[in-house]
């Protein structure tokens, strides 16, 4: 039998150089013993072994932080468990990433009980202040369940930096001075101050987020252990709020409902704001217009879209573009082609020398068609009878704006516009005269030119996309 | 009217707060005060200080600043028609009593809330009056939600975003339709417009990778909404449904669910019941399910009766009864998607799994020691020593899978 002795309940070094020593030794793991405290007989009880030499032996980094975090369980046999570790690490030197592994999985389970426990630690420290002559401190009294608290304690001074505070445990206590922290002896309770003014505010709190009806003592109990409630100053409410509960909830569940509050009347006539849409409705202007379509219910897409989007641009202009439908960008901005789409066709525009305020952007649905997957929104396209639906809003808007020119962007669009499917590659470039006058020229969608993966066919086909907007521009 | 004293307008106000689920104070920027005037830090992980017996943790001051309120909405104990007393804080109150608090340790921040007052505009202004203060006369560093007002001018949410970690506006009604029912002032339509402007100001706010200077941080722990479970009559699958396009739109980082809970003074025109606290934890792993095992709302729906999810068994179980012919996964072999749908496996023990497969060969018994428990496992996988032969299409299976007692609500006196 070997012995290494260790300064304390947490000496990591004493327990490292003791390990290697050890393991150097050849010392089998059942043969070796941790011990904590000073022993008379020195390191190893068999009489001392020869130094180890210099050429140690590699342990990995991630058994280290493991040890670093075991040691702080409170079990007597972290020493024994981590050793055995150590000693099978020369065989099987992958052996900390098989994790179903007995001994591994037995670490890994205390690790994270230490971390538990150090989490805990940071939630439910209470600290209560008191004014000492040079002003004031503020004190707590913890008992962790784990002997966490060197690990934890960084974590108050980073967020309690010019507060002086101290908290006391049976393991030790920590001291933040304002600039450094500090280790000491183990304390007691009474070290400790025994009220604080302010807690009577937080009970009440405690008191009044509790909702009686929903009752669920085992989730609480989980997740703040009764070894815990003797430092909680709000726990002590816990037995009476619970006892109460069903009585609470039967009464607000049998009450009758009551009279309304006669301020109410007077409230509601004041707010009382009525988008109600209904179809004899007929917009006066393009605001109206805008207003209008946030009613709209002539097809299911406004369920899932965030707002109907109309027309932007010049009231009076020569040149209506009409795109498919709204997508991601302009269902959250509100506006016609502000996304990707919308970059293609200004820069288009440019070349074709139109000046985009000169124009009145719209689209054939005001509503964004789409499929949630993830945290994305895809794209899909209207049918026919949405179309058609929608249709009433492209009509008013032709009718206020009165263009002379309408450029179809896309299939839907040109759908919109001449109520009748047509195939886009076959009439564009044509010039279709409608019954109110306006004249119809059929063009792609830009969103069409992004998708293309060939370079060279997305560059032939985005100049005949700007060739398109040339000829329109003739017949403005 | 009678001026009532700090620690009653506290009890008033939390009262009125306590049926917003979200308490949440993960998921933003990391910082501390070393170097500040101040006090306060969040490093990631958000903290639960304390738990209620209602099971529900108390992570922030959740406060109104006044639960005066100009809107009616019937499921709201704050609605103008009820009769329960009012109060209202003034802005310092509000910021001593948060540094207060979290001097002593007992919160991580603030989660500030309020009737509508006057206007919109207005109640948005005081919201934001008490971030800032708290945030540039006090240097606090700790985690700060705020409630949208959604009908608000966008300039002051832009303000919000700057001092706050978190926004959040609420949609409550899944269905809706029964939003104009139930709350007449309500528009969802104005909501949903908050909810993307918001979105598009935290992307905007995301630093692209050429950026030399970094865009001012907006609300870097995004937003959240939360809908009410049981008083609109949506079944099961619209709340998915609506959940996976809320998630989609506006990049939120959680849809909360709250079980409709009875309140003191209630509206004739709600039911008054307990509240279905069971639909609300299926509807909660639904929600994982989609947001970390891959699946879809459609698929969810298959695995419910007339919209409505399975009560007794998990919506992941119900699933694979219905999918068993994708069953049984080699835990050797199978892929990490297909591991993530067995029943009992979780995203932990999946990556823990696909670690272990690289250097061991897996048997049962291994698995076991990597989840919670083997036996609802068993039937969807093979391992090197175990084949679950007919037990994946056993007729009884359902039955089996089944816990016999409903668990019940432990005593603890």
């Amino acid at each position: 039998m070997r012995v290494a002795t260790l300064a304390n309940e947490t000496d990591f070094d004493g327990w490292r150089a003791g390990a290697r020593a050890l393991r150097q030794a050849g010392v089998q793991p059942g043969e070796a013993v941790f011990r904590v405290g000073r022993s008379a007989s020195g390191l190893f009880d068999d009489g001392p072994l020869p130094p180890p030499p210099d050429a140690g032996f590699h342990t990995p980094r991630a058994f280290v932080d493991l040890a670093q975090a075991v040691i702080l369980h409170r079990s007597e046999d972290r020493f024994d468990l981590l050793y055995r570790l150590l000693w099978r690490l020369k065989a099987e030197p992958d052996l900390l990433r098989v994790v179903t592994d007995v001994d591994v999985a037995d670490a890994l389970e205390r690790a994270k009980n230490v971390s538990r426990a150090s989490h805990k630690m940071k939630a439910f420290v209470r600290f209560r202040r008191i004014e000492a002559a040079d002003g004031e401190r503020w004190v707590a009294w913890f008992e962790p369940a784990h002997r966490v608290l060197e690990r934890t304690a960084p974590f108050f001074a980073r967020r309690f930096p010019t507060m002086l505070w101290s908290i006391l445990t049976p393991d030790g206590s920590a001291v933040w001075d304002g600039e450094t922290l500090t280790f000491g002896p183990p304390a007691t309770r009474d070290m400790a101050p025994s009220e604080d003014e302010v807690e009577e505010f937080w009970k009440t709190y405690y008191a009044s987020t509790f909702n009686p009806a929903r009752l669920k003592l085992k989730t609480m109990q989980g997740e703040m252990p009764k070894r815990y409630w003797n430092n909680l100053p709000e726990a002590a409410l816990i037995r009476e709020l619970t006892a109460q509960s069903s009585a609470r909830t039967e009464t607000m569940v049998a009450a009758p409902a009551s009279a309304p509050n006669l301020r109410l009347a007077k409230t509601l006539s004041r707010i009382g704001r009525d988008h109600a849409f209904d179809e004899g409705f007929v917009p006066s202007t393009l605001e109206e217009l805008g207003q209008a379509v946030q009613a709209c219910r002539r097809c299911p897409l406004w369920r899932d879209a965030t707002q109907g989007v109309c027309g932007a641009g010049a009231k009076q202009a020569p040149l209506m573009i009409v795109g498919e439908q709204p997508g991601d960008q302009e269902d959250l901005a509100g506006r016609p082609f502000v996304g990707p789409a919308g970059q293609v066709l200004d820069e288009a525009l440019v070349e074709a020398g139109i000046d985009r305020e000169d124009a009145f952007v719209t689209n054939a649905v005001k509503h964004f068609k789409h499929e949630p997957r993830g945290k994305r929104r895809i794209h899909r396209t209207p049918l026919v009878s949405e179309v058609s639906a929608c249709r009433w809003w492209l009509d008013a808007e032709r009718r206020l704006v009165r263009p002379k020119v309408i450029v179809t962007l896309g299939a839907t669009a040109a759908l919109g516009v001449l109520n009748r499917k047509i195939t886009v590659t076959q009439a564009r470039g044509a010039v279709l005269t409608q019954p109110d006058g306006a004249r119809v020229v059929a063009n792609v969608h830009p969103a069409y030119l992004l998708r293309l993966p060939d370079e060279a066919a997305r560059i032939a086909e985005r100049r005949r996309f700007v060739e398109d907007l040339k000829l329109v521009r003739a017949l403005l | 009217m009678a001026v009532l004293d700090l620690r009653r307008k506290l009890a008033v106000l939390a009262d009125a707060a306590k049926y917003d689920a979200s308490c949440a104070s993960s998921g933003t920027s990391k910082r501390d005060s070393i170097g500040g005037k101040g006090v306060g830090s969040t490093e990631g992980m958000g903290i639960c200080h304390a738990y209620t017996p209602d099971g529900r943790c108390v992570s922030l001051l959740k406060i109104l600043l006044t639960n005066f309120c100009i809107y009616d909405c019937v499921y709201c104990i704050n609605r103008a028609s009820s009769n329960v007393q009012r109060a209202r804080f003034s802005v310092d109150e509000v910021v001593e009593l948060t540094l207060n608090f979290y001097k002593r340790n007992y919160i991580e921040g603030l989660f500030l809330s309020s009737g509508i007052i006057r206007s919109g505009d207005y109640t948005m202004e005081q919201l934001v009056l008490v971030a800032k203060k708290l945030r540039e006369e006090h240097d606090f560093r700790g985690y700060i939600h705020l409630k949208l007002i959604p009908e608000a001018d966008p300039r002051l949410v832009e303000e919000a975003g700057l001092y706050a970690d978190r926004l959040s506006a609420n949609i409550e009604l899944p269905r809706d339709e029964a939003l104009k029912r139930l709350a007449p002032q309500k528009d969802v339509g104005v909501i949903k417009q908050a909810m993307g402007r918001v979105r598009l100001k935290v992307e905007a706010a995301r630093p692209a990778k050429k950026d030399r200077a970094k865009p001012p941080k907006f609300a870097p722990a995004g937003q959240s909404t939360q809908l009410i479970i049981g008083a609109d009559g949506a079944s099961d699958t619209e709340i998915v449904d609506r959940s996976a396009s809320l998630y989609a739109g506006y990049g939120l980082r959680r849809v909360y669910y709250s079980a409709f809970s009875p309140i003191p003074d209630s509206s004739s025109a709600l039911p008054l019941s307990k509240p279905p606290l069971m639909r609300e934890h299926r509807l909660y792993q639904a929600d994982w399910l989609m947001r970390f095992y891959g699946f879809s709302s459609a698929e969810i729906g298959d695995a419910a009766n007339d919209g409505m999810l399975d009560l007794a068994i998990d919506p992941k179980l119900a699933w694979a009864l219905n999918s068993r012919a994708q069953f049984p996964v080699d835990v050797n072999t199978g892929a990490r998607e297909m591991l993530l749908r067995v029943p009992g496996l979780g995203v932990k023990s999946v990556n823990r799994i696909l670690q272990v497969r690289r250097w061991r060969t897996l048997r049962l018994e291994d698995i076991g020691r990597l989840c919670r428990g083997i036996h609802k496992v068993r039937p969807f996988i093979t391992a090197l020593d175990w084949t679950p032969g007919g037990l994946t299409d056993a007729a009884d299976l359902r039955a089996r899978m089944t816990p016999s007692v409903q668990p019940v609500q432990l005593s603890l006196f």
